[in-house]
């Protein structure tokens, strides 16, 4: 398609460039897709679903799906806002609740209500339907159980466990400046400790012997020794800023299948998070990007995406995967920050964050 | 002669502004207009309004202060070590007649031409996560600032071996054996007479190479750890992280200064190099090494060259293969893990965007060469000489989110289409195009152009049967450098370039950037392949340059 | 006429380089322009063929204004001063290129070069390499390749400048031979009036972008237009005087002067030939020092340094009556050798 194209049409391109006659090179096929009966998905990297679940959904609604996996959470949302004048697809899916404002702030989404959003929690929705709640899930530290049992040591529950000497150099976390979860860790301490209080639980975090990496893929499966990538690469960290969910996942993927997850949750370290997705204002495709939204937040999709995602779902009563009840864990009392004080503070928290701890 | 008022003059006019008309649109649409864009954007906020004094409360902040000071520092130190470790080598390869020596100059050009990207895998494979000295010793440099330096060094060693050493290999030795009959040592003569004439080339060389470190990004981007930032990858993290295009625009700014200044310097030394030497064929000068203290230094030289120069692209072969054919075929498989397609794909995007790329490149670059060596030249026509040197320095990232939201109206809405890599590749090959080319066109003889169109020579038969034979070989030079930078570009494609479309640098930084050995290993493979094309291309270069020495 | 210059000017920044010349030349004929560096005689050239337009005026060929006649379609030859042979092409290819400009076949061309390899005297040349060649060699390729496409004006700047004196003398004299035979028509320019005249059927001296004169060889050397061409002329005997009937009143007394000659306040020429020594130092006439002698084969060159304040006098005289520097010999003037001067 675009690919086999190219060669042919180079040094003809080049001279179409000098003579300015550029303007649609190659976006014939665009707008056949984009235009059309293509509705296209520009998301974050981790974008997962069953093959069988969107083929039912294209089969229904008539379009064809095109996901654009465009860098981490927060690149594709820059992206997007950097191009929302001309934007790359119809639906962006994967905007957290820590990057929301920014979303909403630059106005990037047309307001549209889903079919379903009634059945949405209530906790989760946003106010005008300025944006579609799809999947939610709790940013904990993880441990490796058979670390703490081997050197007889209770693992860490909450946030001031965490800089108890017992524990130094034993946490792996995320730049909170280019990662969500490590974002997500940073915003539950805020909440813990308050808006002056956090800087001084991180110096002590970082005297702790506190590890930053620059996201999760390497935190959780290079640097941390309970999971499966991790301890295949020789990780030497048993605490990880990850999920909840993350401890049933290391159930369902390993083979053969253990009797219990070989990490567990410090469930007083918890900040929840929620996605949300949104219709691109000047999308190509809106009708299409609405259907997609409609099929977001609908029970096939919503009880698919635990175990592509892992997180949990917003509908109201979608049932979650046996493995995913079984091995999860439940926050206690997961911390909360008001989106307008996300969005008041976010970026000079980061500033001051990146400046005290790297 | 400046013709004015007169129709002669007229004519000289529009013929330069012929010229002109397609690099100058070229760069103001493709370059300036999304360069301005950005920085605008940042300068000014959504609402219109100038965010001036918060630009400024920027340059104040202490972590930005930190930025700051960090990457002159760690250019200041990359271009010391660098002269530290590759002068005595310049000696050794301009002066000592050993075996092997042809190959080995050869082979250390070889990481100058690496994408940045490769370099850093390069090192990896040595000082990374389970590298080779990680295995030995248990030692680890990545994430510190020590492995960025020492892939600095790599990278630029070759640019003082060939600057610096073609420069000695052809002074006369009789000028400091004449020195020594008046009565020097070996030493005062050498400090007398032949420090001076390298003089300038050193410090060219060392100009170069702080450019180069100090706008380093692919390196520092994989090397580094998170506290590791230098200005660009810190304007990449404001943008494409942050969305804080203020602190970004004035890092752009702040660079673009920078790098204005370090242009002018070297200007100024390229001028002084011309000062009139002795010189003569280097063949002559190469001796043998004789006495303990030469062969001292001749061993010296070939252990360093082989620990920083050799090696890490050798473990980087050694580690692609660590799982026999196992990574190489991974590649072609569409496992979806970290792209859309199968990585393979890339190589083929790579190979078609730098074909587009160098094309550009040579037009754009061919048609501004032409008009600045015309002997009519003016002095603004000078200074867009110098004008186009700035791609090289400017921001590669500010580059590519200027493309982003600049190129997206009719009839410039090239976002979704595939040309926008290749453009903004060509911006990096349009400099080496113009460098290789501009001293061969001024070489040429006015009146051979005259006497051929006397002869009945249309200007265009004059340019095909008087110009074209005498630079085709700088034109095929300048095709292989345009290449070779199209392919290893980074900075300016990562963004740009569509998920479903990666290129060969952006591949392997993701495949980095991701954990597993499979995805390590895919990186090695991957690397090893774009070594193998940027190789294959130098030993072209190589041949078709014979031993003079050029700017590059 | 074939060629011919009406009012052409060209102008560099203020400086007129050629400043409304006028200038023809006809079928068959050999002009030479002579003039100092920097009198417009290259610019002069380059008008004609078209590698510099010209501010104002025309330049016609077979009558046709050439104004918008780009330099490859004038159908007229120019030898570089320098000869500017393609470095990259061998001999043949050099000599050839014209002929694949105008679309010869390739036998047509292989035929004319290796004519005209014959004729310049290097008739097994072809395959050598430009780099290769003697200056004197060059001079000749440069020729034939300049020749081969049988411009219907030849046109040579310093020819044999750049020769040695005896290679010089002797290629003046093939050239118009060689000219002569072929019936080419020529424009040359040259600053050195020896070659001038030795080639040229008529001469064109330049002054600061205009012509100061025209003429046969002899005319030209008969009768100087002004002070500056027979200055230009190697004549230093050049004074002022005040021509009344046949005597003109000079710093050197009373000189007789042909009859007819100009009347009033002029500029008067002594060749050396007309400057006579009176036997002796009692002799009469003008008194003079002789100041240095300079042998010139049968000739002695001879500097007179007239008694008061009058200009030095340049005269010849055979080598066996010339006198030793330091004698004081006695002048008279021959009015057959002087000439007033316009």
């Amino acid at each position: 398609m675009h690919i086999r194209r190219k060669p042919a049409a180079a040094t003809a391109a080049v001279l179409a460039l000098a003579l300015s006659a550029c303007g649609s090179g190659g976006s014939g096929d665009d707008a056949q897709e984009s235009g059309g009966k293509t509705v296209t998905l520009v998301s974050h990297d981790s974008w997962a679903a069953s093959e069988e679940v969107i083929a039912a959904f294209e089969k229904e609604s008539g379009f064809k799906v095109k996901v654009l996996e465009d860098g981490d959470a927060g690149q594709a949302l820059n992206k997007a806002v950097l191009t929302k004048d001309h934007p790359q697809g119809d639906v962006l899916f994967g905007v957290d609740n820590t990057l929301l404002s920014r979303a909403l702030d630059n106005e990037l989404f047309d307001p549209y209500e889903a079919e379903d959003a009634a059945k949405v929690g209530e906790e989760f929705r946003v106010e005008g339907d300025a944006a579609t709640p799809v999947t939610t899930g709790d940013v904990c530290v993880n441990y490796d159980k058979a670390y703490f049992e081997e050197k007889g040591l209770e693992p860490p529950r909450t946030f001031d466990d965490l800089i108890d000497p017992r524990y130094k150099n034993l946490l792996v976390t995320e730049n909170a400046g280019t990662s969500s979860p490590g974002l997500g860790f940073l915003l539950g301490t805020a909440a813990e400790y308050g808006d002056k209080g956090w800087q001084d639980y991180w110096k002590k975090l970082k005297a702790n012997g506190l590890k930053v990496v620059s996201g999760w893929e390497q935190a959780y499966n290079e640097e941390f020794s309970g999971s499966a990538g991790g301890k295949q690469a020789g990780g030497e960290r048993p605490l990880v800023v990850s999920y909840a969910s993350s401890p049933p996942v290391e159930v369902i993927y390993a083979d053969p299948q253990p009797e219990e997850a070989p990490t567990g949750v410090a469930t007083g370290t918890c900040f929840r998070q929620v996605e949300y997705a949104g219709l691109l204002k000047n999308a190509k495709n809106p009708e299409g990007g609405k259907a997609l939204l409609d099929f977001l937040v609908s029970e096939r999709f919503q009880e698919d995406l635990p175990l592509n995602m892992f997180v949990n779902p917003v509908r109201e009563g979608a049932e979650l995967p046996e493995a995913f009840t079984e091995h999860g864990a439940v926050a206690e009392d997961p911390r909360t920050l008001a989106p307008e004080k996300i969005a008041a503070h976010r970026d000079e928290w980061v500033d001051s964050w990146t400046s005290l701890v790297l | 002669m400046t013709a004015t008022s007169t129709r002669s003059g007229l004519r000289g006019d529009a013929a330069r502004l012929g010229l002109m008309a397609v690099p100058v649109a070229f760069f103001a649409v493709f370059f300036a207009h999304p360069v301005v864009a950005i920085v605008l954007r940042g300068l000014r906020g959504e609402d219109g309004a100038w965010r001036l004094a918060e630009a400024a409360r920027t340059l104040g902040r202490p972590e930005v202060r930190e930025v700051l000071w960090f990457t002159l520092w760690q250019a200041l130190a990359s271009t010391a070590l660098t002269l530290v470790v590759a002068l005595p080598a310049a000696y050794v390869f301009a002066r000592l007649r050993f075996p092997g020596r042809e190959l080995l100059r050869a082979v250390v050009t070889v990481p100058f031409v690496l994408p940045t990207v490769v370099a850093g895998a390069a090192f990896l494979a040595v000082v990374g996560r389970s590298g080779l000295f990680d295995e030995l010793w248990g030692v680890r440099l990545d994430g510190t600032v020590g492995a960025v330096l020492l892939a600095h060094v790599f990278v630029n060693f070759a640019v003082v071996v060939r600057t610096v050493g073609g420069l000695w290999a052809q002074l006369d030795p009789g000028q400091e054996e004449a020195a020594r009959m008046l009565g020097a040592s070996r030493f005062t003569a050498w400090r007398t007479v032949t420090l001076p004439a390298l003089g300038p080339a050193v410090a060219a060389a060392a100009l170069m190479i702080f450019l180069f470190t100090f706008t380093s990004f692919g390196i520092v981007q994989v090397l580094g750890g998170p506290g590791v930032s230098t200005l660009e990858t810190e304007i990449y993290r404001r943008t494409a992280d942050l969305l804080d295009l203020t602190t970004a625009a004035v890092l752009s700014l702040v660079q673009f200064a920078a790098v204005g200044g370090v242009l002018a310097v070297h200007a100024w030394t390229v001028r002084r190099r011309e000062a009139t030497l002795r010189l003569v064929d280097p063949a002559t000068t190469a001796r043998p090494p004789r006495g303990a203290g030469q062969r001292l230094l001749l061993g010296g030289v070939l252990l360093v060259t082989a620990v920083l120069i050799v090696l890490p692209p050798a473990v980087l072969v050694q580690r692609s293969f660590s799982a026999g054919l196992g990574y190489y075929r991974a590649l072609a498989e569409e496992d979806g893990a970290a792209f859309l397609v199968a990585p393979v794909e890339a190589v083929w995007n790579s190979l078609e965007y730098a074909v587009a790329a160098t094309a550009i490149a040579l037009v754009i670059g061919g048609l501004a060469a032409a008009a600045l060596a015309r002997r009519d030249a003016g002095r603004w026509v000078r200074g867009f000489d110098a004008l186009l040197m700035l791609p090289l320095g400017v921001s590669a990232v500010t580059v590519g989110f200027g493309f982003l939201i600049a190129l997206d109206e009719p009839p410039l809405d090239l976002r979704s289409t595939w040309i926008l890599v290749p453009l903004a590749q060509a911006l990096v090959g349009v400099p080496f195009v113009v460098r290789t080319m501009l001293p061969v066109l001024r070489a040429v003889d006015h009146r051979l152009r005259e006497a051929a169109a006397v002869l009945g020579a249309s200007p265009w038969r004059v340019w095909r049967e008087v110009d074209l034979p005498m630079v085709r070989r700088a034109l095929l030079i300048a095709a292989g450098f345009a290449f070779a930078v199209s392919l290893g570009e980074f900075g300016a494609t990562v963004f740009i370039a569509r998920p479903d479309n990666p290129t060969l640098p952006v591949a392997v930084a993701k495949l980095i950037g991701r954990p597993g050995d499979l995805n390590y290993g895919q990186a090695m493979a991957l690397s090893v392949i774009l070594m193998v094309v940027c190789a294959a291309a130098l030993l072209v270069l190589e041949r078709l340059r014979g031993d003079r020495t050029g700017e590059f | 006429m074939l060629l011919s210059l009406e009012g052409a000017t060209v102008r560099f920044g203020g400086r007129a380089a050629l400043d409304a010349v006028d200038l023809a030349v006809a079928e068959h004929e050999i002009v030479c322009v002579l003039g100092p560096s920097g009198s417009g005689k290259s610019t002069l050239l380059r008008a004609v063929a078209g590698l510099q337009a010209v501010d104002a005026g025309q330049v016609l060929l077979d009558g046709r204004d050439q104004a918008r006649v780009p330099a490859h379609r004038r159908g007229v030859g120019l030898m570089f001063q320098d000869h500017q042979l393609f470095p990259q092409r061998d001999v043949a290819g050099n000599v050839a290129f014209g002929l694949r400009m105008r679309g010869a076949g390739r036998e047509e061309q292989a035929e004319r070069v290796r004519e005209l390899l014959e004729l310049v005297g290097l008739p097994d040349a072809g395959r050598r390499g430009v780099g290769t060649l003697s200056g004197g060699e060059q001079q000749r390729v440069a020729l034939a390749r300049a020749l081969a496409p049988r411009p219907r004006l030849l046109m040579l700047d310093e020819p044999l400048g750049q020769l040695d004196r005896t290679l010089r003398e002797r290629l003046v004299v093939e050239l118009r031979d060689l000219f002569g035979r072929l019936g080419t028509t020529v424009l040359a320019v040259t600053h050195d009036q020896g070659e001038a005249f030795a080639l040229a059927d008529r001469v064109v001296v330049m002054r600061d972008g205009r012509v100061a004169q025209s003429g046969s060889p002899l005319e030209v050397w008969q009768r100087p237009a002004d002070a500056f061409v027979a200055r230009f002329l190697g004549f230093e005997n050049v004074v002022r005087a005040t021509v009344a009937g046949t005597v003109a009143d000079t710093p050197w007394g009373k000189v007789p002067v042909p009859g007819g000659s100009a009347q009033g306040e002029r500029n008067l020429l002594v060749r050396p030939s007309g400057v006579r020594l009176a036997a002796g130092s009692g002799g009469g006439g003008l008194r003079c020092v002789v100041a240095a002698r300079t042998f010139q084969g049968a000739q002695v060159s001879l500097r007179l340094r007239p008694e008061g304040e009058a200009p030095e006098l340049e005269a010849v005289c055979p080598l066996r009556d010339a006198p030793a520097p330091g004698e004081t010999v006695g002048v008279l003037f021959d009015a057959g050798e002087i000439a007033v001067l316009g």
